[in-house]
């Protein structure tokens, strides 16, 4: 395959803390080493980005030697955490800043799209913005002229084209200004996170443009975002970053698992319930299902006590905590007497897992004599989308929490 | 690799078009970039007069009124009070030709020593040459010029058409040289404190007072004249002081015109715009990390 972008081991260290204090000894030392011919004095007490843990470093990798290719036509997800550094990477491929180690090689014209709207001015009009953004995104006048009723079109705002930009709503705004994004001819375009902004209507259409220009200009497009199915739906491909490093590599549907993965507690730990039982293990057969997928989930208990088990059951919380299900497990013979000492182990079979894509966390009930508890939290499940057929679903949160195994022919 | 270290659409070796690298050659200005960019210059522009004038009540008269108030304050202070000498011209004239070409000057400088700071939002999203932002002041600033020039026809005018002590020379026709030069000094030495102020903000707080002290050091309120032959290479070393006594020469017939000096003002101005142009090329691809 053509290669477009070639990253060679490119790093970027920033400076933490207030900027200005000292600063000046540092550039003199740094400037310094420099004429020398030494090494940054600085880069070498740097270490990877974990905002967890507090370094004893003023100086932080954001990037440490990435390297990676990009082919024509292809459309590359990026996925990370807050602070992975994701967008640190964009503003190095879009130039808005240059790294400290290694190198980018491009071919063909790169435009990229870390916000829309850049520069509007509300006291402009929208024809007016439209010009000033395009050329600022590196469109001619002569560009933008050509395709002015395409992009007025697509954002739908034909009736308000004169009016100062300060007037419009703010969903117009945002429409305005994808549009004008939209109607960009670079071989390569670079998108973060703009999708997050307007209503979910205006998302589809613009995932649809995207999805056209990379499949019928042979365009390549770069797309951060933390909305997984989004990600899912355009890229072939993605990077996983964690801490400033590539993680992984490779089709998008395992690099997403590899992410959620991440996310997921590693490894079970007891937990005590009160004095008279503990949970020994409580595992699904997988830690990320496909919505529709079965599951098989083990769960075992021993008891520390003689116990009169009177209620079990499995409870599902999702993203919101709201308890979404509940799996009884009082009928299937579970509930009696144990000595102390025994243990209870059982096999829950679940035909499929309806719920929409998220992450969910799985909880147990206990009841016994006088004692009842909610043990929440014990462990997580990822569930992702299930693709069906052409049409971009919309977004999560206004689908419920239920995909409903659902068919329809047309009657009449 | 040190070869192919080249940014931007000039040479680059091998079938890549943009090579993206930590080290970048200090002499490598990207104007043929800008070029390319040279419809988003004019936009900026257009941005400029649009964002300032709109929903003012007195819109561009503003242009007008800035100068006639500054020049009636010098007239009462300067002229009638301290009774400074204005090489015999008309109080009026002589203040006013100061205040137009000393205000696109420093407006010029002002202006482009912030570039960074006012236009942080834009820069940390997208690239475009930056250097285009700066060329875009000096522009709207020169429109700006050219209508308060207006005004300085206006009033020459009529002091000429009442027969008041002012004699043209063939002087007048370096105007445009002279407004090339000023333009050129403010540039220069705003993309140097721009660069500056980028990493120590507290130049700012100096740029103000800093530019107010050099119209005192420029023969803005005074002739040249007027300031004895010991201390008159000090104000000389001021590259705007030929520039301001060129041009009243040329339009009132009294002032300081040299050649040499000229030059020297025209040397500065390469040597600051070049200087400036370099840092200001250097800040601009990291300057999103320390802001």
């Amino acid at each position: 395959m053509d290669i477009v972008i070639k990253a060679e081991q490119i790093s970027k260290l920033y400076r933490l803390g207030e900027v200005g204090t000292g600063t000046l000894s540092h550039d003199l030392n740094r400037w310094i080493a420099k004429v020398r011919g030494k090494e940054d004095p600085f880069a070498k007490v740097g270490e990877t980005n974990d905002r967890t843990r507090k370094g004893n470093s003023d100086y932080v990798w954001a990037l440490k030697d990435l390297s990676f290719e990009v082919g024509r036509g292809e459309v590359l997800g990026i996925i990370g955490r807050n602070g992975a550094g994701k967008s640190t990477l964009l503003k190095l491929l879009s130039k808005v800043t240059k790294p400290t180690a290694g190198q980018i090689r491009i071919r063909g014209r790169i435009a990229s799209l870390l916000e829309v709207g850049t520069g509007f001015h509300p006291e402009m009009t929208g024809r007016e913005n439209i010009f000033l953004n395009g050329t600022i995104l590196g469109m001619t006048k002569r560009e933008i002229k050509s395709k002015l009723d395409e992009i007025i079109d697509f954002a739908g705002i034909a009736r308000y084209v004169d009016t100062p930009v300060k007037r419009y709503s703010s969903g117009m705004h945002v429409r305005l200004a994808f549009a004008v994004a939209a109607f960009l001819e670079p071989e390569i375009l670079i998108v973060d996170e703009v999708l997050a902004v307007g209503d979910a209507e205006f998302q589809k259409k613009c995932v649809g443009r995207m999805k056209d220009v990379s499949a019928n200009d042979g365009r390549t497009i770069l797309f951060v975002s933390h909305d997984m199915t989004a990600i899912n739906q355009l890229c072939h491909r993605s990077l996983l970053l964690e801490g400033g490093e590539l993680k992984a590599t490779g089709p998008t549907s395992d690099i997403i698992a590899t992410y959620q993965r991440s996310f997921l507690n590693s490894g079970f730990n007891e937990v005590r319930v009160d004095s008279f039982c503990a949970i020994n293990r409580l595992v699904f057969n997988s830690d990320v299902y496909t919505s529709g997928d079965p599951a098989t989930i083990t769960l075992a208990l021993s008891f520390m006590q003689e116990t009169n088990l009177s209620g079990l059951a499995l409870l599902f919380y999702n993203e919101l905590n709201q308890r979404i299900a509940i799996i009884d497990l009082r009928n299937f013979g579970i509930i009696g007497k144990y000595d102390a000492g025994q243990t209870l182990t059982c096999q829950v079979e679940v035909s499929e897992v309806p719920f929409i894509e998220g992450t969910y966390n799985i909880g147990l009930y206990i009841e016994s004599g006088q004692v009842r508890k909610d043990i929440t939290d014990i462990i997580r499940i990822v569930v992702n989308e299930r693709k069906q057929g052409d049409i971009i679903p919309y977004l999560a949160r206004y689908r419920g929490v239920l995909n409903l195994n659902a068919n329809c022919k047309v009657v009449l | 690799m040190k070869g192919d270290t080249t940014i931007g659409s000039d040479v680059v070796p091998s079938q890549w078009s943009e090579v993206i690298s930590p080290d970048d050659s200090l002499l490598n200005l990207k104007l043929r970039e800008v070029w390319r960019y040279r419809d988003l210059l004019m936009l900026l522009v257009r941005r400029d007069f649009v964002a300032t004038y709109k929903q003012t009540v007195l819109g561009p008269v503003w242009f007008f009124l800035q100068p006639v108030l500054t020049t009636l304050t010098f007239t009462l202070i300067f002229g009638r009070i301290a009774r400074l000498s204005t090489d015999g011209l008309p109080m009026i004239l002589f203040y006013l030709s100061g205040i137009t070409l000393w205000n696109y000057f420093a407006e010029c400088l002002n202006r482009t020593a912030t570039v960074f700071k006012d236009n942080a939002a834009v820069f940390g999203k997208v690239y475009f040459p930056r250097l285009i932002v700066p060329l875009s002041i000096i522009v709207s600033n020169l429109v700006k010029l050219g209508i308060q020039l207006l005004l300085f026809l206006i009033v020459w005018g009529y002091y000429i058409g009442v027969g008041a002590n002012i004699h043209p020379t063939g002087g007048l026709f370096i105007l445009p040289l002279l407004v090339i030069m000023m333009g050129g000094l403010g540039l220069g030495f705003g993309m140097i404190i721009s660069a500056l102020t980028t990493k120590y903000r507290d130049l700012i707080f100096l740029l103000t007072f800093g530019v107010q002290l050099l119209m005192y050091a420029t023969p803005v309120i005074y002739p040249l004249s007027s300031i004895g032959p010991k201390y008159q290479w000090l104000l000389l070393a001021n590259p705007m002081t030929p520039i301001i006594e060129a041009f009243r020469y040329g339009f009132l017939g009294a002032g300081t015109f040299n050649g040499i000096y000229l030059c020297y003002s025209a040397g500065c101005m390469l040597l600051i715009l070049f200087l400036g142009t370099v840092v200001f090329n250097q800040v601009e691809r990291t300057f999103v990390d320390t802001v």
